[in-house]
């Protein structure tokens, strides 16, 4: 069942429209990746589904949420759709870690906020939540501040932080961007593993492609604000239907593949 | 063999207040008309040799060695000539007060090279000419340029004293992927139209096996691996270089170009 669907979603900035008429739904155990160039609208479009968009940005459209509009939604009505229905993490745990709180008590935060848990139980099942995301020593690292752990035990955080409450969707904005590629790879599997094991949906937005490729069953692409191809990843890959998806996947393929030269130069 | 043109030896580097040295005994050989590539992830030491081999940092033991000369022997400007560098973020890199055309000539002019300001105005148009840029783009300022475009600036400025080696330190890793391949494109071209030694530090072995014929691979301060490109690759000898291979994600191999 649809749990969010975005119907012509356009965001505005002083009369520029900055995302243009974007549809699409998400449902349980749905495994979308959003992919695009910066400036293409895709961190706007996830901002959006969770009303986060900055302030003077205007939207139209709808954003069902359960069946229910949430455009013109009030700031207390997005409050029990964020982090209950519908979680996001960021490129940077650092930015969305408050620097002066033990990752314990901000993995309990939400769940004493939605599910009224007392400080106690919120904060055993915060140790809980670092365990399934394997952070080492549990009891231990909850009272930890952010910037003593790795960017990797951060994102393990951060996403421990977004699942506690058990939303049905996960938004991953760039999750792996600002990793290095065995940290990476290492998230990736987590991620592979939280989502099977909680069957929660996720929209998965990054502009390295071979990263959405793995991930996602269904890739949406957008350019300057518009989605320009929506379908089956092995699909869109090998039947590329627009012009941009097509330069893309042929830029993406060149520059990722492992050119093995001989020593001399010139035979290039 | 080729002499080596640039060289290190046996260099550390500590960080007061660091328990662990940046750089560990490390060796490295340039040699001219073969492309290295220093491949490694965040904290393997990358950016820290780089600034050895730029001389802008020195080793806490170990020498750097220019033509067979230790680089305190060597006459900075002859140095400077010789050697240049291109950053990761162009937006950084370029004076946003000044017109291209005065930060392309700028190494001219702080290295003392061309006659006259006639004699740079055209040294500046060949090289804008050069990175794909319209001489007349010279009278533009940086803002006005996108961030591949700011790169080619980039370039060129590093290119105006006519540099054997260019150092570049993650060059495309700010740039979308479409504007990263023309970027490595035009490395690879001006490499071999110029005759250049490229230097290349990076995080991505994709990149670095695309431009450059031998490569070191690092880790914790310390060389883990070094050899021809095509032979690390096809057949790492390290752990961490098998490790550092499997992470790389990849399109489904038949996409990819022949």
């Amino acid at each position: 069942m649809t749990i969010l669907e975005a119907t012509g979603l356009t965001i505005t900035l002083d009369g520029q429209p900055l995302v243009r008429d974007v549809s699409f739904g998400l449902a349980a155990r749905d495994r979308v990746g959003l992919i695009g160039e910066s400036g293409s609208g895709k961190s706007l479009t996830a901002l959006a589904l969770l009303g986060l968009l900055p302030p003077g940005m205007r939207t139209s459209g709808r954003i069902l949420i359960d069946g229910e509009d949430h455009l013109g939604a009030t700031d207390r009505q997005w409050r029990r759709v964020r982090g209950r229905t519908v979680s996001i993490v960021f490129q940077e745990p650092l930015t969305a870690l408050d620097p002066l709180m033990p990752v314990g008590r901000q993995i309990a935060g939400p769940l004493r906020l939605h599910q009224g848990l007392n400080r106690s139980d919120a904060e055993r099942r915060a140790i809980e939540w670092c365990d399934r995301v394997h952070l080492p020593d549990p009891a231990r690292l909850v009272r930890a501040l952010p910037h003593e752990l790795s960017g990797g035990q951060r994102q393990r955080v951060a996403l421990a932080m977004a699942l506690a409450c058990r939303p049905r969707l996960l938004i991953a904005d760039e999750p792996t961007t600002a990793l290095d590629v065995t940290v990476q790879a290492q998230i990736l599997t987590l991620l592979d593993e939280l989502i099977e094991e909680t069957g929660v949906g996720l929209l998965f937005i990054s502009h390295d492609l071979p990263v959405v490729a793995g991930v996602a069953r269904h890739l949406l692409v957008m350019r300057n604000g518009r989605l320009v191809e929506s379908g089956p990843v092995d699909d869109v890959l090998r039947r590329p239907r627009s012009d941009y998806a097509r330069q893309l996947i042929a830029s993406a393929a060149k520059v990722t593949r492992l050119a093995r030269p001989s020593l001399q130069g010139e035979d290039r | 063999m080729n002499d080596p043109i640039l060289s290190g030896h046996q260099l550390t580097r500590r960080f007061p207040g660091r328990t662990h040295p940046a750089l560990d005994g490390v060796d490295i050989t340039v040699r001219p008309g073969i492309s290295l590539g220093i491949v490694g992830e965040s904290g393997a030491g990358k950016t820290t040799l780089l600034r050895q081999l730029l001389g802008v940092d020195r080793p806490t033991s170990g020498e750097i060695r220019f033509a067979g000369q230790p680089l305190d022997r060597v006459r900075h400007r002859e140095f400077r000539r010789q050697v240049q560098v291109v950053f990761q973020d162009p937006r950084s890199s370029l004076n946003p007060r000044m017109p291209v055309a005065s930060i392309v000539a700028e190494p001219l002019r702080s290295l003392r090279i061309g006659t006259d300001r006639a004699a740079r105005a055209e040294r500046v148009a060949e090289v804008l000419t050069a990175v794909g840029l319209r001489p007349e783009d010279g009278r533009r300022y940086p803002h006005e340029f996108s961030g591949g475009q700011r790169q080619r600036i980039a370039i060129a400025r590093a290119l105006a004293p006519a540099p054997r080696i260019l150092l570049a330190d993650e060059p495309v890793s700010a740039l979308d992927v479409s504007v990263r391949l023309q970027i490595i494109d035009l490395l690879r071209d001006l490499v071999d139209r110029l005759g250049l030694t490229l230097v290349l530090v990076s995080h991505d072995l994709a990149i670095v096996s695309q431009l450059c014929q031998e490569v070191l691979v690092m880790r914790h301060g310390r060389v883990v691996e070094r050899g021809p490109t095509a032979d690390v690759l096809n057949n790492p000898a390290h752990e961490y270089t098998r490790a550092l291979l499997a992470a790389i994600p990849q399109l489904p191999l038949d996409l990819e170009e022949p």
